[in-house]
């Protein structure tokens, strides 16, 4: 970094405060206006008109020499040479004419939480952060305040920025079952999920449609349960680049293999599992929610259940358990006869906890954590919320943190409802924690989660739609809401933002009539 | 060998046209074809296609030889929408026949390429085959369009021409170009290039040159599209203020000019000077014999405001009506553009407000959403007005579901009214605003929605009135446009052979 054009034989400029000194504490910068250029919006943060130019060519990204993450650190390597290209977009190599002012760097130092520093002064910015994801994320807020004048020269403003997110889980769930999304979508929506600072990819990999999961252990269920058993399955060379390609963005893969209900796809690969249905004392053909009352179905579930841990490595597993439909256990006499031995009368969500109580017993002996959908809420630590739209979802919130149960909101950005005119204003205006509850339980809430359910979305759509429309999200699981509350004030940030989308090649949608310098080439 | 005949024809039945398709044979399940064609008869006798020995030939006593621009270029682009993914290189023996497609104009003939190129499939190995097919087919209505709006968000020629690929696969015929308005003047004009200089997002990167322009207008030539320009006035022109000074009417505000402006200044002799220029250049660069003039929502509060606007007023003996000085300014402008020898299209608020308007101009119905609409036919086609329908498709209006049910059961005809009425619907325009609505999210949104629009302007309304028969044909017509690279959304759950590749 170096200050606009300074004569060569003078000094640097002072610099305006001891923030802009290596390793000097934050805190002391002066304040100036908060910088309108990073989405989601930091948490305090300081910059100043004092402009400097960036020089491609003498742009680097160094390791602080105290680093403990060194030259070697994959997720790091990786990341400075995404963000070069993220910050200089359109940049090849060419002349080497440029007279090069200052050596230029952006440096990466050790402690603090699991928060980031990032200090942007003359000649050079600092980011320090604990963890390698603390700096990934510090390497996209520097991306963003990276701007280019009408000239195509490149500029960063004097800033100071300490920054840690609001909710550890700030997810999104892509459905594959409904439609097939190639490989490419997944990875194209990781890429822009690193950029609003999302961390969480749920994937709903399987349901009642398809299931594109092609498992080691049970083929078939692919095989016969996908929309195509060779163009429209997920290999595990696949499932692990997703996997990899997420980690390097810090994002966590949480895979989500729902049941009792929404299985009849599983049906088709694995005969025995699904309860069949009976229609006047005779089965009918038709299959209901999996069969709780035999063993071979905890057998099935537990080597299904053990493949799916080692090949998602993530500690949390969703187990879904939402929208069980009674109808066709009820039919059957051989549940009905089970519902009698072990005594549940007939009450069926006595024999829907009894199935989720099992699999969640198994997944811990996995040393997994479980989330389930809130219909559930029994047996296990972690609840998503979906119910409860459009505000009711309050009520859901104050009943299960009640409980002394984690959750995670979702209820609220189910985006894949897509309505005419700027409804990111709803996600935006969302209040996580104004529900009635004590401050403990206001800790239960851990996140929250943007659902872009497949019903109508597929590769075609999935990127317009999702795109800035879950931003709006990701800005209120991250930044503090005091310092976010105006809609108005976020219209012109998140039109902005939509335009980087756009030049990163990311096909995000209009929020209205207007236009970006850089409008989307991709046709 | 077997030799196959396919008949087909636009309306009248002196084949100027002949085309043979040739076509290898050997045996094959039946293709839909969208829209449904108006009489059409297929079997399961299947033939093989060979790609190899596949070719379209020209009749012998067809009009059109070789050297027809659009029929030569139509030939090369339906070989590679027949064939996906071919390359020379297999050799398959291949019996012969073939496949005759008459048509009265090189615009019927298009249409009939068309049909052929969605009656072709493939087996799971990738082998192509046609079924025995006999078609006779013509448009319900003769004006099947589009609105695109070029002004709230700028689309770039590449994201335009896609659209006319689309079309032409739907079968629509007009590209309604809505290409300015109050947000930017794209359109580069060559009389006043201050408009888009000053009144474009972008002076540079957010127009349309002249080269651009002639692109646009000779690719949908060539797909059988006519291109209607719509220059709206007097309302709909805060970006024409900027590039041109003293047209739009200064706003007052307790007795001073306010410093806003509003509709175009309907009382100076310098306003239709400049229509008048503006719209000889127009009317060269556009070819088609439609001009669109806009003439809708005009706000009167700024007339009203201003002094010499009610002097004016005044003089003409307007009262305080201010409809009738909006109907002053549309009949001038509608005469300008009859002295050019275009036909008008216009908003029907100008007929609304006024009745006086040339017996050739054509309306533009776009109120009554989403019922009220039938009453609008009845009442302006009464008047002998003949009338494009619009309104209930506005598809840029977008909600959660499959919404492509309501534009398909849509029947334009059904309002009260005598058969002479009926025929002065000349046809109807899936319009897509752009609010929300740029190159990122134009193609998805528009198919296949537009589509079933597309089937209720050209097909038979009795055969095509089931939803229930559409979904799955519309379903295999959406995979259909996947194949050939549209970015069409989805209709429900489901799947393509082939998804959409282009992320």
């Amino acid at each position: 970094l170096a200050p606009h054009r300074p004569p060569r034989d003078r000094p640097t400029p002072p610099l305006r405060g001891p923030g802009c000194r290596p390793r000097a504490p934050l805190r002391r910068c002066p304040r100036y206006i908060p910088p309108l250029r990073v989405w989601p919006m930091p948490q305090i943060s300081a910059s100043s008109p004092e402009q400097y130019p960036l020089n491609p060519e003498a742009f680097y990204f160094e390791y602080g020499r105290q680093s403990e993450a060194q030259p070697g650190c994959s997720v790091l390597d990786a990341a400075f040479k995404r963000y070069f290209s993220l910050i200089f977009p359109d940049y090849f190599p060419v002349t080497k004419n440029f007279e090069l002012f200052h050596d230029i760097l952006i440096f990466l130092d050790v402690p603090i939480s699991l928060k980031y520093n990032l200090s942007v002064c003359a000649g050079q910015a600092s980011l320090k952060a604990e963890t390698v994801w603390g700096a990934l994320r510090g390497l996209e807020t520097f991306s963003q305040l990276v701007y280019q004048d009408d000239f195509g020269s490149f500029f960063v403003n004097k800033t100071d920025i300490e920054d840690f997110p609001r909710f550890q889980f700030r997810g999104i769930l892509l459905d594959t079952s409904r439609h097939y999304l190639p490989v490419q979508a997944i990875l194209k929506t990781l890429d822009a999920m690193a950029y609003s600072k999302f961390n969480v990819f749920h994937w709903h990999i399987v349901d009642d449609p398809s299931f594109p999961y092609q498992s080691q252990t049970f083929p078939d269920l692919s095989a016969k349960g996908a929309f195509h058993p060779m163009t429209h399955i997920y290999t595990q060379t696949d499932v692990q680049r997703v996997i990899s390609y997420a980690r390097l963005r810090g994002i966590r893969v949480l895979p989500e293999f729902d049941s009792p209900g929404h299985t009849q796809s599983w049906g088709k690969g694995q005969s025995d599992l699904l309860t069949p249905c009976y229609k006047g004392g005779t089965p009918s053909g038709a299959f209901g929610p999996v069969n709780p009352t035999l063993p071979s179905t905890y057998q099935f579930i537990a080597r299904l259940f053990k493949e799916v841990s080692s090949v998602f490595p993530d500690s949390y597993i969703h187990l879904g358990g939402d929208e069980v439909n009674f109808f066709c256990w009820k039919s059957n006499p051989d549940v009905r006869a089970f519902m009698q031995k072990m005594g549940f009368g007939t009450d069926f969500t006595k024999l829907e906890a009894f199935y989720m109580e099992s699999i969640v017993n198994i997944t811990s002996t996995l040393n997994k954590t479980a989330i389930v959908w809130q219909d559930v809420f029994d047996y296990h630590e972690l609840l998503h919320i979906w119910k409860g739209v459009p505000y009711d979802y309050t009520k859901e919130l104050s009943r299960i943190t009640k409980a002394g149960k984690r959750v995670v909101l979702a209820a609220p950005w189910y985006i894949n409802h897509i309505a005419y005119g700027q409804d990111w204003r709803k996600s935006y205006t969302v209040q996580p924690l104004n529900f009635s509850g004590t401050e403990e339980q206001k800790k239960l809430v851990i996140g929250g989660e943007v659902c872009m359910w497949g019903e109508y979305v597929d590769a075609t759509n999935l990127t317009p739609r999702l795109w800035p429309r879950a931003s709006a999200a990701a800005e209120r699981l991250w930044s503090d809401e005091k310092q976010t509350s105006s809609v108005e004030k976020a219209f012109p940030r998140l039109q902005d933002f939509r335009c980087k989308l756009l030049r990163r090649g990311i096909q995000a949608e209009p929020l209205y009539v207007g236009h970006c310098r850089h409008e989307y080439q991709g046709i």
